[in-house]
């Protein structure tokens, strides 16, 4: 009977393996693969890229682990050398930053309204966010493309960054946290005199921090990696966050691409290293629709 | 004279909640609910300069338009390929983190890191994988098989498939992890005393306490696999072989041609057809919820 227990959990641990190897290999490939030299890459990949650089190309195609020759080339290049990648690097964090902050900021001070105050106007506008949080950009793409028409924001970054802002997740994510801070925190502060914007700062959005973190992550995910605003509201390629550029490098510069996809994993992946637990509770939080 | 004051309280309360929702109400007025009431009137009139009425016209055309149709029908099939996978997969993944294993924790951070990572950075990965002179192709050639142009053939969805389940199974699994966390301990240790097996601790207890869950996740799965588009693109492009030709991409090329009409009565049908299935997903909460708790 033991026996049996041991191979289960055996088998279990080497299909855990598996899966694990799947699930972080391209992402490993991507950063290996960005410390070899753009000749070692033409070799290796020179049958897919069309490459104009010539030299030496492999018949077969070679994904290898490992470079040969490890060396920062490609990153001197796409850092230092031809400063438009950085601009496009720049490009995302003015668009994902200032969504973030305000998205988080405007939603808290939502959020605090749908769990200080309830009655049927309020659940009925707090559903209506909910359908709005879950179009997908097919729906919401349109209109929001007619108002920056109207503003004359198209082609500018507050095409994408307004919208952005007011986007009901957070909303959704927080009143979901603050509902569950117990009321009589909110009793003694109100007996005691506080306001209730001093209620909100000082008992509410304390009690929320680590929700505000985990749905701050959250959100920075969903905007670092953007192609469909972008694409219809920014025709101008030079404003282009570098999600949507990188796509364009892959002819001729295969090893750059390479590179400059790792520098774009670096933010998102340290903020997994550093805020997982907070990433691993805002999902699970997420985890039903009502309130 | 209490009366008066409740009801001056009431109004008072009724004032304070709104200061406190107005930014977020009117960036929301403003950037979705106004546009889109603009979009449903541009959906039901002829033209922006002749504003004639034709009610379902443009809807009928866009049926019958070919592009939007091989987009529906694409987006549908690869909606019914995904999301079971999605829900089934992640439910695996819960499971087995569930087992007493070594490294559970590093399962679990391994199994969800691809959700950190822009897709923009991988697709290359993807790409040298399924080339024609990839190393799929070089496997299948090991194997004595023909080398197949994946994204240029009938297999192109699974390609996409792929990078779908490796990005999105980490977010579900966790979905399902916290389910299963919520399933009363004492059940499953009154079925372990009975000799339950571990099929039937399974499909009786944990599946049954999980269904709230099962219905969530199908329905993000769902949502998410109508967003595959960013996928596409940055795979295939603007305009990729037949079978991945997604709505995104008929709205985008839409956009292209300014064809208001066309837009706004395609962007009507999806909100649409998103609302039914969201009235699906709370009817059916409702009903599974009410099923634990008895």
């Amino acid at each position: 009977m033991k026996k049996k227990h041991y191979f289960g959990r055996g088998v279990m641990f080497i299909l855990c393996a598996v899966f694990a190897l799947m699930f972080l290999l391209p992402t490993v490939l991507t950063i290996t693969n960005s410390f070899m030299a753009e000749s070692e890459i033409v070799s290796n990949y020179g049958m897919i890229f069309s490459t104009t650089t010539g030299g030496y190309v492999s018949k077969t195609v070679n994904l290898k682990f490992i470079p040969d020759k490890v060396t920062l080339d490609q990153y001197v290049t796409g850092l230092i050398k031809s400063p438009e990648y950085l601009i496009k690097y720049w490009n995302s964090i003015l668009l994902v930053l200032p969504i973030v902050i305000f998205q988080v900021a405007i939603a808290s001070v939502a959020a605090y309204s749908f769990t200080r105050w309830r009655g049927k106007i309020r659940s009925g506008i707090f559903f209506f966010y909910v359908i709005l949080m879950l179009m997908p950009y097919q729906v919401t793409l349109v209109p929001n493309y007619l108002v920056s028409q109207w503003l004359g924001l198209i082609n500018t970054r507050w095409s994408i960054i307004l919208p952005g802002i007011f986007a009901p997740f957070s909303v959704f994510l927080l009143t979901k946290f603050m509902r569950r801070i117990p009321y009589s925190l909110i009793e003694a502060a109100k007996v005691d005199g506080a306001g209730e914007w001093q209620i909100f700062t000082r008992v509410c959005l304390p009690q929320c921090r680590s929700a505000i973190f985990s749905i701050a992550i959250l959100v920075f995910i969903d905007y670092w990696n953007m192609v469909e605003q972008p694409l219809v509201l920014l025709k101008d390629a030079d404003s282009q966050p570098l999600s949507v550029f990188l796509s364009s490098i892959n002819s001729g510069e295969i090893g750059l691409a390479f590179a400059m996809a790792t520098v774009y994993m670096i933010p998102s992946l340290l903020i997994f290293l550093y805020g997982e637990a907070y990433l691993v509770e805002g999902i699970a939080n997420s985890g039903s629709v009502k309130g | 004279m209490k009366n008066q004051n409740q009801k001056l309280n009431k109004r008072r309360d009724f004032l304070k909640s709104l200061c406190f929702l107005f930014p977020s109400l009117l960036g929301v007025g403003v950037f979705f609910i106004l546009p889109f009431g603009v979009v449903v009137y541009y959906s039901l009139i002829d033209g922006p300069a002749t504003r004639n009425f034709v009610f379902l016209e443009n809807f009928v055309k866009l049926f019958q338009n070919s592009a939007f149709r091989l987009a529906a029908k694409n987006t549908l099939s690869f909606s019914l390929m995904a999301v079971p996978l999605a829900v089934v997969l992640a439910v695996a993944l819960a499971l087995m983190l569930e087992a007493r294993i070594p490294m559970k924790s590093e399962f679990r951070t391994f199994f969800l890191s691809p959700m950190m990572v822009p897709v923009a950075s991988v697709v290359l990965i993807w790409q040298v994988v399924f080339n024609y002179n990839g190393t799929f192709n070089e496997l299948l050639l090991l194997f004595g098989r023909d080398k197949i142009d994946w994204l240029q053939s009938d297999y192109a969805q699974i390609v996409v498939l792929l990078l779908f389940l490796w990005k999105n199974l980490g977010y579900n699994m966790i979905l399902f992890m916290a389910g299963l966390a919520n399933i009363p301990k004492e059940l499953l240790e009154v079925a372990d005393v009975e000799g339950a097996s571990e099929a039937y601790k399974f499909f009786s207890i944990k599946l049954r306490y999980l269904s709230p869950t099962v219905l969530f996740v199908t329905i993000l799965s769902l949502i998410n696999s109508f967003k595959v588009f960013r996928e596409v693109y940055l795979l295939a492009g603007s305009y990729p072989y037949d079978p991945l030709y997604t709505l995104q991409h008929f709205m985008n090329n839409t956009f292209g041609s300014m064809d208001y009409q066309k837009l706004s009565a395609a962007a009507v049908i999806m909100a649409i057809v998103m609302v039914v299935i969201i009235a699906l997903l709370f009817k059916a909460e409702d009903w599974f919820g009410k099923d634990v708790e008895g």
